[in-house]
């Protein structure tokens, strides 16, 4: 775990009740329009439910800079702040099926 | 007795009269239109809300997608592949009122349906979709579009197009005709010449296409242009507003488009005319001169008519596209946001993300993508953010986007419908 270089997610990961749909932070229900949120569906595009927050912070932070190949998520993470992006990961984080 | 039997038909299709009868005083939502936007907003609500009373008022048992029509028309996959219904929507608690939106009586906080029952609502949702406005191009008119169909609504017209190709002798000129801007998926035409272009490259090479526009300028314009050329040089013909695109009327019976230069007889035509919003919202006073709707860009509340929100191609979204990604991300912000107001609590300034993609050949996927804030009024595009697949890319990454592509269309399906 690098958490230490996230004290923005910390911070998200230790506000209660995240895992609320009615407390979507900004921009956290778009993402649906890709990335499933049914199990069910058959796509290359890989499920952000339940995903370790990090690993989420991470990928938009090397799909931003560049880091990590990307078709289309390099111009979408270049949208989203730290902060913004961190609190999509946590809440993504605190999903469950 | 008009009213029973109504009220009966009702009851027995959705079980509406408990639960409208138990909602009198507060949290009743009623969404006009099962599309992109209203059926993912019903549903949205209900999960966020489970007291709250949702009904969805759309006439039509299935819906028929419009994105990925264009491979139906190019032969590259079956009507059906496009069609959802609405069970996953009655199994989330949301009603169905499978008919028509009649009047809005926006004083009285009313919707009368087309067989005279009345729904009460506490915040009402149009997400109405488009309207081909059969008075903006002349000749144009509705029985026209049995001759030289317009596609821009998927289903029989879809269908009807397709066989057209099918029935086309090699050799033949198929002729687009594309509409200024705004208007719903502005790709839309681009994608549909090019998997037009694709059919006839493989089944009747001998086949030329022109695509006449109103504009000069369209979306993801160099990657396409790029493609054609390297896909089907000779083939696609596109014709600017400045090179005299601007189709000024059409002859359904000859099938001939005619410009302030030229007259062009089509051997199959496709009319893409110019549109307005859904005819419901100009009864409820939501549409403006230009015939779109104006909102608000936190929970896209009409600025024409309070406690009306409009959804989808209909509104003005600012910087946002008439897409059903686009219409599928508002909804979800405008269902959080009308769960707030009805708690009494203030919506959030949200974010909004929009990726489009489309393809040029069943392995040759595109996109434009961008994310949106509010700002002076308006949903902006944020700097630095979206644009455009790269313009030099090989062949993989192309291949990868059409992969998303599919993946995209089975998520936004199974988001929308459940």
């Amino acid at each position: 775990m690098r958490c230490w270089l996230l004290p923005a997610l910390a911070c998200a990961l230790a506000q209660p009740g995240a895992a609320h749909a009615a407390d979507a932070p900004p921009g956290a229900s778009s993402c649906s329009g890709c990335h499933a949120a049914s199990k069910t569906v058959e796509t290359a595009v890989p499920r952000l439910v339940g995903r370790k927050p990090v690993e989420i912070v991470m990928a938009m932070r090397e799909f931003k800079s560049g880091a990590r190949p990307a078709t289309v998520m390099g111009r979408i993470a270049k949208g989203f702040n730290d902060p913004e992006t961190d609190a999509i990961a946590a809440w993504f984080g605190a999903q469950s099926d | 007795m008009s009213t029973r039997r109504t009220f009966l038909k009702l009851t027995a299709a959705a079980s509406l009269a408990p639960a409208v009868a138990s909602a009198q005083g507060a949290g009743r939502v009623v969404v006009v239109g099962g599309g992109f936007a209203g059926a993912t907003c019903a549903r949205t609500i209900k999960k966020l809300d489970a007291k709250l009373t949702v009904t969805l008022v759309e006439p039509n048992k299935t819906f028929t997608a419009c994105p990925f029509s264009n491979g139906v028309i190019a032969g590259l996959r079956e009507l059906r592949q496009q069609q959802f219904g609405y069970d996953g929507v009655v199994r989330d608690g949301v009603i169905s009122a499978q008919t028509s939106a009649g009047s809005i009586d926006v004083s009285a906080k009313t919707v009368t349906l087309a067989d005279g029952a009345r729904l009460s609502y506490d915040r009402l949702v149009l997400a109405p979709g488009i309207d081909l406005n059969w008075s903006g191009l002349p000749g144009y008119i509705e029985a026209a579009a049995e001759k030289m169909p317009h596609a821009w609504k998927a289903g029989p017209q879809t269908l009807l197009l397709r066989r057209q190709l099918e029935a086309m002798e090699d050799g033949g000129l198929v002729v687009i005709s594309a509409p200024a801007n705004p208007f719903r998926c502005p790709p839309g035409p681009y994608e549909r010449a090019s998997l037009i272009a694709y059919y006839l490259k493989t089944k009747k090479p001998k086949s030329k296409l022109l695509l006449l526009d109103a504009k000069d300028a369209f979306s993801k314009q160099k990657l396409f242009q790029n493609a054609w050329a390297q896909l089907y040089p000779g083939l696609i013909e596109w014709v600017s507003l400045s090179q005299g695109g601007k189709v000024t009327s059409v002859d359904p019976a000859t099938l001939t488009f005619v410009t302030d230069f030229a007259r062009h007889k089509a051997s199959v035509a496709n009319v893409i005319p110019p549109q307005k919003a859904g005819a419901i919202t100009a009864q409820a006073g939501v549409a403006d001169r230009t015939g779109w709707c104006p909102v608000e860009p936190v929970a896209f509340e009409s600025t024409l008519q309070p406690g009306i929100h409009v959804l989808g191609d209909a509104a003005i979204m600012g910087g946002m596209p008439k897409s059903a990604f686009a219409a599928n991300a508002q909804a979800k912000v405008c269902a959080a946001a009308v769960v707030a107001r009805l708690a009494g609590k203030e919506p959030v300034d949200p974010r909004l993300i929009n990726t489009c993609y489309s393809l040029v050949a069943p392995d040759y996927g595109i996109t434009v993508a961008g994310v949106y804030r509010p700002d002076k009024g308006q949903l902006a595009d944020i700097a630095g953010a979206g644009g455009i697949s790269p313009i030099e890319a090989d062949a993989a990454f192309r291949a990868q986007e059409a992969v998303y592509a599919e993946g995209w269309f089975r998520t936004i399906t199974a988001e929308t419908f459940g």
